[in-house]
């Protein structure tokens, strides 16, 4: 429930269709294809809903470090729930880093951190990436799956996003 | 090499463009503004410097850490000021006039580096400290060392 699928022999789907235009139930439907791995996972964000999360999750962040009982405090740095885990790694730069995962998923720190070494190293480094902008940048795009794949590989479970 | 050349060919070109001394320093320190608010994140990234808790503190790391990290010199720091937000970094060595004798007559109040001031108050900027940058003393200009100071301002609140 609240899953679909995210790829299917490896190739990526979009809603119903994967990325060369076939339909998927009518691929799942017809047994000469079997047998077929599927991938499922849950829901990709859209990029408006991203940036809305971002910015409310940056007012409570900020409320968070005002309200908290403890001087000098750094600000929300892990939301847990039952079925996901937001972790937020704030930098000395303001920039804040957030990653949903799977709460039995380890090694999200180390994965925050090397997030940031990617950003400044791809996205900063790029001469035509403004600051502030959506970063559009395949090198950054790349590296950044890798270090996803090796993140998953080490945790128990499911992919992050 | 290659990096102190091309910086050598820049300020050439710069020179050709502009006819003042203080619109080439200004341009080279809008370039070196624009480096700074970049280069921190990957100097933040990649050393494992935690948050510097007095100006000392930041004057310290930028001499031993981000100097050493991105031009092999380590300057020797010095505090200027009895109220603590003065500091001066001397340069026994500045990589990026290695091949430049002196500057040409027309020149002289050009300042030949000032790239890194503008680096150094970018980065500052970035982590919220204000800060004015700028040669106090240049061997190019006939001075006995190379002195960049740094001077805080009112520290800006997130």
């Amino acid at each position: 429930v609240g899953h679909v699928v995210l790829a299917i022999n490896g190739a990526e789907v979009n809603g119903r269709f994967t990325a060369d235009g076939k339909d998927v139930l009518e691929f799942l439907g017809n047994p000469a294809n079997y047998p077929v791995s599927i991938r499922f996972g849950r829901h990709r964000l859209s990029s408006n809903e991203k940036l809305m999360l971002a910015s409310m999750f940056h007012s409570l962040f900020a409320i968070g470090s005002q309200l908290s009982p403890e001087v000098g405090s750094s600000g929300i740095e892990m939301l847990e729930t039952d079925t996901f885990k937001l972790h937020c790694f704030q930098t000395l730069t303001g920039i804040k880093f957030v990653v949903l995962a799977d709460p039995r998923q380890a090694g999200i720190d180390s994965l925050l951190r090397k997030i940031y070494e990617i950003y400044s190293d791809f996205a900063l480094k790029n001469p035509f990436y403004s600051l502030e902008m959506p970063i559009r940048c395949e090198l950054f795009d790349q590296n950044l799956k890798l270090a996803l794949e090796v993140a998953e590989k080490a945790g128990p479970f499911g992919p992050g996003s | 090499e290659l990096f102190v050349l091309t910086y050598g060919a820049l300020v050439a070109q710069l020179c050709k463009d502009y006819e003042k001394d203080e619109d080439v320093n200004t341009c080279l320190d809008s370039m070196g503004y624009g480096i700074g608010v970049r280069l921190i994140d990957d100097f933040l990234a990649h050393s494992a410097v935690k948050k510097c808790r007095s100006y000392s503190e930041t004057a310290d790391t930028i001499a031993q850490v981000a100097f050493k990290m991105y031009l092999g010199v380590t300057p020797s720091v010095s505090c200027l000021s009895a109220a603590g937000n003065e500091f001066s970094l001397i340069l026994d060595k500045n990589p990026l006039v290695d091949f430049v004798e002196e500057l040409p007559a027309e020149r002289a109040s050009l300042c030949y580096s000032n790239l890194l001031c503008g680096v150094i108050r970018g980065a500052l900027e970035m982590v919220h400290l204000a800060a004015e940058v700028s040669f106090l003393q240049d061997r190019l200009k006939g001075d006995a060392v190379t002195e960049i100071g740094i001077t805080f301002l009112r520290k800006a609140e997130d």
